[in-house]
């Protein structure tokens, strides 16, 4: 007699016949290049945020009180009355953080390895598609401790949509539900940030890894194994250079979750607040819109795209040239499999330019985030004397950086589309060399 | 060593470098706010705690409330019992599981002091350790200020210093900077009931007591997290035999 689990089995195969092979397919028949590097952790770690995010959430809500009268005791209620509502609280906030250090490291491996030329271009754009959810959800999260960094964070970003001509001012107060951030603005992105955009990111998820496993996975060398002799151990048609997902890589990828959850679990338990960067000082005052923070500044994450922002002067007696350019550097991203027409994908291969470029790009996002924090402001009185005029040097420095930013993409289009790179010989298999 | 494992390597300590600077910067920017000197407190001092606790409850609980703070809360943590507690810490009349509220009526202490004094529980998370500290030892004699006090950490603050006794005065020594007079430095005028050393570790005691009271998960975080990293480094340990293990075949 069979045992009890092949019962169950047959069971459920019996009727739902494709279950099995869809298992197959994505796990154990899934072949992955065997070639991959410390670069391709971040993905899977990637979905182990993501559900770290919706687990703590669920338990989050059962607490939080949704009322700017409320809002800001009750998360002072989790942490200090509810049983774990401490450890939940900073899982969440650190979570959010590392999302988005997690993220931003997939994002660099797909332009370093090209993983968004043909055919994985939807891969990326639902990847970037993916990126802009995280950035609505995390703004929104930001507000819900009704802090006074969450108040001020609030008006600043929304009232970007004022700078829209016409409609600007009625769109503002159409988000806000009032004429300042408010009870209602609190609903509002409450309801947002635990159903409407969880639900989108998660298909989203769904969507970005199932375009995935259709085209297959790029690698560090950029060679498509497809293309490349078939017959391995498993299967004689399948690529000789892939390996099952499941296990080798669901083994490798369990290693890689041990390492990230070492850092994140020093950073929950030793500095939660990460010195003031994943959970600002100015937060742990209650919202008031008659205390105006010394800096308003948003979280890390978007520091850059704030800096450009910024940086980004009035003309013609408009302010949108700013909004235009910090949502234009998001935009770009998206069409950077159009605007990279390089022959070869990896970073390997590919021409000194643009590997300077890429270099510079890396330079520009970080110098970027520093002005976006206050960081350089701080640091040009610091270094130079505090006669200098901080001002003008922090503008200099911030507006060369975003004219990097987006020279990135300007040269890479110049530099691929005229045919001004000269790449290297793209080796025939994957490159492996084992211990 | 392969060409494989020398680039995995210089890949893992250019990590390792760039998480190192961030940290680093982070707490070099945190400790550098406006030159204010550290506090040095230590969360894990009980003794200290309980000091700080009893200095508050005497000498500011007047005004302030922590009232995210329950007594009940307080004495577990503190290692204190509920009798101690009752009789020693609270004059506010509360009962045991009831948070810290300060007996004056906002509206009236708004009329004393032109502003009503804060709640504290959450003061050293908002402004940091250094600066409570510092603000708690700054306080100087000034007759153009409505209460005949100031403070140079937080200048024009319309709070009175409640530890004059144990300090004693200080008077400010003023010097003009571009035609503007600012405080050179701080002299005891008058000593008080403390040497200058106790003092400093009487606000360094409040200091403590007051970043307990911030978060008081600090001192369970602290010590769960050390177990909690021996657990993962084991299970990471693990992981990677597993993984070299299936990965023998893989050529």
């Amino acid at each position: 007699m069979a045992s009890v689990f092949t019962r169950i089995g047959d069971w459920v195969n019996e009727r739902a016949p494709n279950m099995a092979p869809a298992y197959r397919k994505h796990m154990t028949e899934y072949y992955a290049p065997k070639n991959f590097n410390l670069w391709y952790y971040f993905g899977s770690l990637a979905i182990l945020v993501l559900v770290n995010q919706i687990v703590t959430g669920i338990f989050l809500t059962m607490n939080y009180k949704t009322s700017a009268a409320e809002a800001f005791a009750s998360v002072e209620y989790i942490m200090r009355d509810v049983e774990w509502g401490w450890l939940i609280r900073y899982m969440h906030s650190t979570g959010a953080s590392l999302f988005f250090v997690v993220v931003f490291l997939h994002m660099f491996r797909g332009l370093m390895y090209g993983s968004y030329h043909k055919p994985r271009e939807l891969v990326w754009l639902l990847g970037m598609l993916i990126f802009l959810v995280l950035m609505a959800e995390a703004f929104m999260g930001y507000v819900l401790p009704w802090g006074n960094m969450s108040f001020w964070g609030a008006k600043v970003i929304i009232s970007l949509f004022g700078t829209i001509p016409v409609i600007g001012g009625t769109l503002v107060e159409w988000i806000m539900g009032d004429y300042l951030p408010a009870d209602a603005t609190l609903n509002r992105f409450f309801a947002l940030h635990v159903i409407a955009l969880p639900l989108v990111l998660l298909l989203l998820v769904v969507l970005h890894i199932a375009a995935l496993h259709e085209v297959g996975s790029n690698n560090p060398d950029g060679v498509e194994i497809k293309k490349g002799p078939k017959g391995n151990r498993w299967d004689a048609n399948k690529p000789a250079d892939g390996i099952p997902f499941h296990p080798y890589y669901t083994v490798k990828d369990l290693f890689g979750v041990g390492c990230f959850l070492i850092i994140a679990a020093f950073i929950i338990f030793f500095v939660p607040t990460f010195g003031g960067w994943f959970l600002e000082h100015d937060n742990f005052l209650p919202a008031n819109n008659l205390v105006t923070p010394t800096h308003i500044k948003p979280v890390w994450y978007f520091t850059p795209f704030y800096a450009i922002l910024r940086m980004i002067p009035s003309f013609f007696s408009t302010a949108i040239w700013g909004v235009l350019g910090m949502f234009g550097a998001i935009a770009l991203l998206f069409l950077l499999p159009w605007i990279d027409a390089g022959k070869v994908r990896s970073i390997r291969y590919r021409g000194v330019g643009y590997k300077v470029s890429l270099g510079l790009f890396v330079v520009s996002f970080f110098a970027l985030g520093a002005v976006g924090a206050g960081v350089v402001a701080e640091v040009i009185p610091a270094w130079f004397g505090s006669h200098i005029d901080v001002t003008f040097w922090e503008n200099l420095f911030g507006r060369v950086m975003t004219a990097i930013y987006f020279g990135y993409f300007v040269f890479l289009w110049v530099y691929t589309h005229r045919g001004l790179e000269t790449t290297k010989p793209v080796p025939a298999r994957v490159v492996y060399d084992h211990d | 060593m392969t060409k494989r494992q020398s680039l995995m390597k210089r890949t893992l300590s250019s990590i390792a470098l760039a998480v190192g600077l961030l940290v680093g910067s982070a707490t070099a920017m945190a400790s550098e706010e406006g030159g204010l000197p550290s506090a040095a407190t230590n969360v894990n001092d009980k003794a200290s705690l309980q000091r700080g606790a009893k200095l508050f409850f005497n000498y500011c609980v007047g005004c302030h409330s922590l009232k995210y703070a329950r007594y009940s809360r307080i004495a577990e943590d503190l290692g204190l019992s509920e009798k101690e507690v009752m009789d020693n810490l609270n004059f506010t009349g509360a009962k045991f599981g009831e948070p810290v509220i300060s007996h004056m009526p906002e509206d009236s202490a708004a009329t004393f002091f032109g502003k009503a004094p804060p709640d504290l529980s959450l003061e050293v998370r908002a402004k940091g350790a250094d600066w409570v500290y510092g603000y708690l030892n700054a306080f100087y004699l000034d007759p153009t200020r409505p209460v005949g006090w100031n403070n140079t950490v937080f200048p024009n603050a319309s709070m009175p210093n409640p530890l004059w006794e144990l300090q004693g005065l200080q008077t400010a020594e003023m010097k003009k900077v571009d035609g503007e007079e600012v405080v050179e430095k701080l002299e005891l005028a008058q000593p008080g009931k403390l040497s200058p050393a106790q003092f400093k570790q009487a606000t360094r005691d409040l200091t403590s007591f007051l970043e307990y009271v911030a978060e008081p998960a600090a001192l369970q975080r602290q010590r769960y997290g050390i177990w909690v990293l021996l657990f993962l480094v084991g299970f990471t340990l693990l992981a990677y035999a597993l993984k070299k293990e299936y990965w023998k075949d893989v050529h």
